[in-house]
């Protein structure tokens, strides 16, 4: 295989990963590692580096869309950043300092988390009211619903921020966006309404994704002959999943994709435990 | 509060376009540079199954710009890679001005902390 074969056979997989992961909400970059390292033998790292460039691009592109439509809030965002962004520099520093097959296991498991979370149907809790802390720093917002403007408030503030730097040292240590860690630390602990946490972490992807890529970059984590393929094969599915949709019934793909998920996990977690990855 | 509403609105709006606009021109500067690299090296054969760091004129910004200057293919998608690493950075750079125009002098220092993280990250020396 040839730089020409292997860039257009990355690339056809990346499209893939790109549609499914956005028209499942489960995100590409979940599957683009294990693909990476699974099926075309790349070191992981290289995966990894390849990937965090993958999940800026439609995490931005995606959130160029989201914020237009007036449900994500911008001052959450940016405040749980701070967390995030910090939690994205010591999954770096943890990165750099651990075997590659610890790097594969915990990779599993966050794959069959993820699986487990994208099967459970979420309702949305009853209002809460403001903590002083969330008042504080006013999270509260309104957003577009069915009968005009629905507001909500925040609770929970310092659980979320944990599992928000938690969340950014998984994205930093792995790759990925973590958006399930993203909804869950936002819609669980902070009791935020599902579609505003669900944006608002897409939003917030692509800033912990930069704060961990510019690490690797310096690294020389990113090779651009990888990263090409995957980052330009990734973006186009998003956009093309994104646009599909609407229309699509996702539900039984949904679940195909979940299943698919739980493969790859259960491969890197013993692969990582043989040390062959 | 409805003003408030009002002016983050606009905000939104703003990061949106910026936000395309940095995908779109990354996405462009990589296809460029993919176009270079394939006419040049499609024909050799891949290694990334061995992990040995990326030569040290792909790592850093000053030598990325230098290289993709010199038509470099590689250079050329290392840059459309920064270009994407920068759009995120700039958004958080135009959150910070907005707020400060809003007058929330709280989030212009929250959004500080986050600028801070960005940049050290972007522009440290690694070892």
């Amino acid at each position: 295989m040839n730089v020409l074969e292997f860039s257009a056979l990355i690339g056809l997989g990346s499209l893939l990963a790109g549609f499914l992961g956005a028209l499942t909400g489960l995100g590409g970059g979940v599957v683009v590692v294990p693909m990476l390292a699974l099926l075309f033998h790349v070191d992981i790292r290289y995966a990894i580096g390849a990937s965090l460039v993958s999940v800026i691009a439609t995490s931005s592109g995606a959130a160029a869309a989201y914020v237009r439509e007036g449900y994500s809030n911008i001052r959450i965002g940016m405040f749980l950043e701070t967390a995030t962004t910090a939690g994205a520099l010591a999954g770096v520093g943890i990165a750099l300092y651990v075997s590659s097959n610890a790097i594969a296991i915990v990779f599993g498991v966050v794959l069959l988390y993820s699986a487990y979370l994208s099967s459970r149907h979420y309702v949305d809790g009853a209002h809460v009211p403001s903590s002083k802390l969330a008042e504080r720093l006013r999270l509260h917002g309104a957003y577009p619903g069915p009968n005009g403007k629905e507001s909500y408030n925040v609770t929970g503030v310092p659980a979320g921020y944990g599992l928000m730097f938690v969340a950014g040292a998984l994205s930093g240590l792995l790759g990925i966006g973590s958006g399930a860690v993203k909804v869950l630390a936002m819609d669980r602990a902070m009791k935020i309404p599902f579609k505003v946490s669900t944006t608002t972490s897409n939003f917030m992807i692509g800033v912990t994704a930069a704060a961990s890529a510019g690490l690797y970059l310096h690294r020389g984590y990113i090779a651009p002959g990888l990263a090409m393929p995957v980052m330009l094969g990734v973006l186009a599915g998003s956009l093309l999943g994104a646009r599909v949709l609407v229309r699509a019934r996702v539900k039984v793909l949904r679940y195909l994709f979940a299943a698919v998920i739980v493969v790859l996990g259960f491969e890197m977690i013993y692969k990582g435990i043989a040390g062959r990855i | 509060m409805s003003a408030q509403t009002w002016n983050d609105r606009r905000i939104e709006v703003i990061i949106g376009a910026l936000l395309r606009t940095g995908v779109i021109l990354a996405a462009t500067v990589v296809l460029l540079g993919a176009v270079v690299y394939l006419a040049r090296h499609g024909s050799e054969i891949p290694n990334y199954a061995v992990f040995h760091r990326e030569p040290d004129n792909l790592t850093s910004a000053t030598a990325i710009v230098h290289g993709a200057l010199g038509m470099s293919g590689r250079a050329i998608i290392q840059l459309g890679l920064l270009l994407l690493i920068a759009t995120p950075v700039a958004r958080v750079l135009f959150s910070a001005i907005a707020f400060a125009l809003e007058r929330d002098y709280l989030y212009v220092f929250i959004t500080l902390i986050v600028l801070g993280i960005l940049l050290y990250s972007l522009f440290e020396s690694s070892g």
